[in-house]
């Protein structure tokens, strides 16, 4: 509000200088398995930024050119059929994923992955990429696509994740962004960017389920939505299930009609490649027709293969009840029943087979909402969220944690920390003791899942709590702290109470970057790398510079009377010397001078302490005499 | 939102005031914003009662509640600080927490007892691991039986309206223990409350097996 009014006022024909960074604006983004979409809001209305053609979409998939430079969009997509070994799609499906991960998506998979630890690594086009880089390339060109229509520099963005998205996956998509130069204001969970969309659009209220069936992962998610705010009560889902998954089932039933017809086959990953388009294809296809044919040809032999309605819906069962069985649980998680569902919306591109839409309307008892589009909510969500975390908002999202989390207990147990469905941010603690007489250090081990076991579950990560002082078994006390962000990471600490020895460390590991790896990728992707940090640094100085001067200023205003004259002119003076440093360049001298700023404060500091203390003892509430100095 | 922020705190303590972190004016321990520069204060030692401006009394009017609890998410939650400094950021973040913590022990019947004996320095209800209350042991095993044998969703139905008026009446009564001070009362009636809630977990779940064939 008031930033408006100050904009205003300025004479005609003159720029007002706008504060650093205010020439910014944050977009959202929505990360896709198959098509990603950027959206920017500004005074409310959100709007998807389209290429010459009025296309919203960008389909998530990279060329790489021999001189190493992605090319990322339709014309990669175009690519795909001429030069498969140069192309790489819905690489979402492997962010944060370790080998074995990979190994257990059905089908045959049109990746090469490399062995190896930690994340896994693709080789395309002669290079071996994490997935984290590939995603990165899709993520600048969104920047760009979105620079270029603005006309503004765009380096902040809400970006979404699917709302199953494990730990190891959510931090890969930050990577990516910090790798494209984008500051992650949020990580927003997808149905919940959705909802957010909807629900403000079409003035929604009650409980509704917003099912997520996209490229390559499944949500849903059941929200109440009530005069601004946005409670997810529950949320469930598979984010290795989507429309890739009906491509995979259409091409192995394809694949078995060739092997009648000719024989074993070999195939390559780039025939894979070529082949899962066909059937897409031919999925798309059985939207809006029962029956269609469809040719194959690779070895130098041509097959047509003809699908049914029934053959399509056979093959597309097992994955529709999949999801079904899915939004099963969750409405019971939320000890909620269909009928008391006030309406069920649709996201993503994978809604439209006919199935789904049947399947979906018989569980909740009603046809789902189909007035929204599928393909570009989630970003305007994200748009929407975008503004409200920069500009301002009266809107509330509160989200959950879609997985328990829990630590390694004796015997390989996992012992739940944090149940699944809790609101976020939290945090929880839980105490542990030493086993042994003497024991000086004790592993901890975070895990993520439903499941009883360790090995049932997914690993996070695995830190060891060392310097415990001598005890005899049973006695050290170590307290073991889950805190789980609005981004949904997640933070482990551990500490031995009786001592304070401490650690606390970020989730990483397991299936992520390490540190070094990251630095490494962040060096070679940004020439001025050095001097972008730089400028952060520098900015977050002014920031927090401009924070400790209003701070004082509020005290003088309230206090100044505890000061005579020429202390008030002493600090005056500093005053003005520290908003001279911020109009500066040099980070160091703002840093200087605030703490010069502490120093000189720390008298008059002291006395309204006191007066404060005073006050309290009289029993004269500040509040009031607040009032009556306003008045 | 300052102006609304400063109506927010909840000031019933004056003996421990502290310097804000950031201007170094005085500020409560249950302060969330410095009445001088207005900034974020870490979250006070404070139970969850004050946290959400209730006294501490088992009676309390969940809505009401609900409504306190997202209008201090509205000013305290991590996206309302998006711009603003890491510390600011990450004090917010240990408001929302706290916040959290406390909404979500308060609104559930059960966990508002526990924690209300705990406040109130008795032992909490998970500390009996035993139920050794005849009577109720009885009549678990016979409405375990009657659920068992419920196979069509109207006697599912009946089993859960029994079982939800048991709660609230159960509720009702431990309220009242509490108001007439009657801690031990409280307690053994919270125990029950414990077995009632399970109870009508388990319709709920026997019925969702009936509905969602
Ligand atoms: N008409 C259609 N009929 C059937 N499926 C369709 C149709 N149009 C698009 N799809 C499928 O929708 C999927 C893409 O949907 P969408 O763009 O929502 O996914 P995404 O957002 O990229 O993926 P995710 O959200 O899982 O990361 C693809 O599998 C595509 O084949
Ligand atoms: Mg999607």
């Amino acid at each position: 509000m008031i930033e408006n009014v100050l904009l205003q006022i300025h004479e005609p024909g003159e720029t007002p200088m706008p504060h650093a960074g205010d020439e910014a604006l944050a977009v959202g983004i929505d990360l896709g398995t198959t098509n990603s979409v950027v959206a920017v809001s500004k005074e409310g209305t959100p709007e998807v930024l389209r290429d010459e053609n009025g296309h919203g979409l960008v389909p998530s998939v990279v060329a790489y050119a021999p001189d190493g430079s992605a090319i990322v969009g339709n014309l990669a997509k175009q690519l795909l059929l001429m030069r498969p070994e140069t192309v790489i799609s819905s690489v979402k499906r492997l962010m944060g994923r370790g080998l074995a991960d990979v190994k257990s998506i059905s089908g045959t998979l049109p990746f090469e992955v490399v062995e190896g630890e930690g994340m896994v690594r693709v080789k395309i086009a002669g290079k071996e990429l994490t997935p984290v880089e590939i995603s990165a390339d899709i993520l600048r060109a969104l920047k760009e696509r979105a620079e270029d229509q603005l006309k503004y520099k765009v380096e902040q963005a809400v970006i979404t994740v699917p709302a199953y998205f494990d730990d190891a996956a959510r931090t890969a998509t930050k990577d990516a962004a910090r790798l494209a130069g984008l500051d992650v204001l949020r990580l927003v969970n997808e149905p919940t960017a959705a909802a957010l969309a909807y629900g403000l659009d079409q003035q929604a209220e009650g409980v509704y389920a917003v099912y997520d069936l996209g490229g390559g992962t499944f949500d849903l998610s059941l929200l109440r939505m009530e005069k601004g705010v946005f409670q997810v009560k529950a949320t469930g889902g598979d984010a290795a299930l989507g429309g890739d998954d009906f491509d995979h089932a259409i091409l192995e039933y394809f694949l078995e009609e060739r092997r009648e017809k000719f024989g074993e086959e070999k195939l390559t990953t780039d025939d894979v490649k070529i082949a899962l388009v066909t059937a897409r294809m031919a999925k798309e296809c059985m939207t809006e027709n029962d029956e269609g044919d469809f040719v194959l040809e690779f070895n130098e032999k041509m097959s047509k293969h003809t699908l049914k309605r029934e053959n399509f819906d056979e093959l597309a069962a097992p994955l529709v009840e999949r999801t079904i069985e899915i939004c099963r649980n969750v409405l019971e998680d939320a000890d909620t029943f269909p009928d008391e569902v006030k309406g069920v919306v649709l996201v993503g591109g994978s809604t439209r087979v006919p199935l789904v839409r049947k399947r979906v309307g018989e569980l909740f008892e009603q046809d789902p909402l189909a007035d929204i589009d599928p393909d570009e909510v989630v970003a305007v969500g994200a748009s929407l969220q975008a503004e409200a975390l920069t500009v301002g908002s009266d809107n509330l999202l509160l989200d959950v944690t879609p997985l328990s989390l829990g630590i390694e207990t004796m015997g390989g147990i996992v012992e739940k920390v944090i149940p699944r469905n809790t609101p976020i941010p939290v945090a929880k603690a839980q105490e542990f003791t030493t086993y042994q007489d003497g024991q000086s250090a004790m592993a901890i081990h975070a895990l993520q899942g439903e499941r009883e076991m360790v090995d049932q579950n997914r690993s996070l990560a695995r830190f060891i709590l060392k310097g415990i002082p001598p005890m005899t078994a049973g006695a050290a006390r170590i307290r073991v702290t889950f805190s789980v962000d609005a981004d949904g990471l997640l933070t482990v600490g551990a500490e031995e109470v009786t001592t304070g020895v401490s650690q606390e460390v970020a989730v990483k590991p397991s299936y992520g970057l390490s540190d070094e790896e990251m630095a490494e990728m962040l060096r070679d992707s940004m020439v001025h790398a050095r001097d972008d940090m730089e400028i952060r640094l520098l900015t977050e100085a002014r920031v927090e510079a401009r924070r400790v001067m209003e701070a004082v200023y509020s005290a003088l205003h309230i206090d100044g009377k505890l000061l005579n004259e020429d202390e008030r002119a002493h600090i005056n003076v500093i005053l003005n010397k520290l908003d001279e440093t911020i109009a500066g360049e040099d980070r160091h001298a703002i840093t200087a001078m605030m703490e010069e700023l502490d120093r000189e404060t720390q008298v008059f500091a002291q006395r309204r302490m006191d007066k404060g203390i005073e006050e309290a003892l009289t029993g004269i509430n500040v509040e009031k005499l607040e009032n009556a100095i306003e008045s | 939102m300052d102006a609304q922020s400063s109506n927010m705190t909840l000031r019933n303590d004056h003996s421990g005031l502290h310097p804000c972190w950031s201007c170094k004016g005085p500020v409560a321990e249950a302060d969330l914003f410095c009445e001088t520069c207005h900034a974020v204060q870490p979250p006070g030692h404070i139970d969850h009662f004050t946290r959400l401006g209730l006294h501490q009394v088992y009676d309390v009017d969940v809505d009401g509640l609900e409504r306190t609890y997202f209008e201090l998410q509205r000013h305290l939650h991590p996206d309302r600080f998006a711009k603003k400094t890491p510390k600011e950021k990450s004090l917010s973040q240990q408001q929302a927490v706290s916040l959290n913590e406390a909404f979500e022990t308060l609104k559930d019947p059960l966990l508002r007892a526990d924690y209300l004996l705990q406040v109130l320095g008795e032992d909490g209800i998970s500390h009996d691991h035993t139920v050794n209350d005849p009577a109720l042991l009885m009549e678990a095993m016979e409405t375990r039986e009657a659920l068992m044998e419920a196979d069509s969703v109207d006697a599912v139905n009946g089993l859960t309206t029994k079982a939800r008026r048991d709660v609230r009446d159960c509720v009702k009564s431990i309220a009242a223990a509490f108001a007439e001070q009657k801690l031990n009362e409280a307690r053994k009636l919270a125990l029950r409350l414990k077995y009632l809630t399970k109870l009508l977990e388990e319709t709920r779940q026997h019925k969702a097996r009936l509905v969602l064939k």
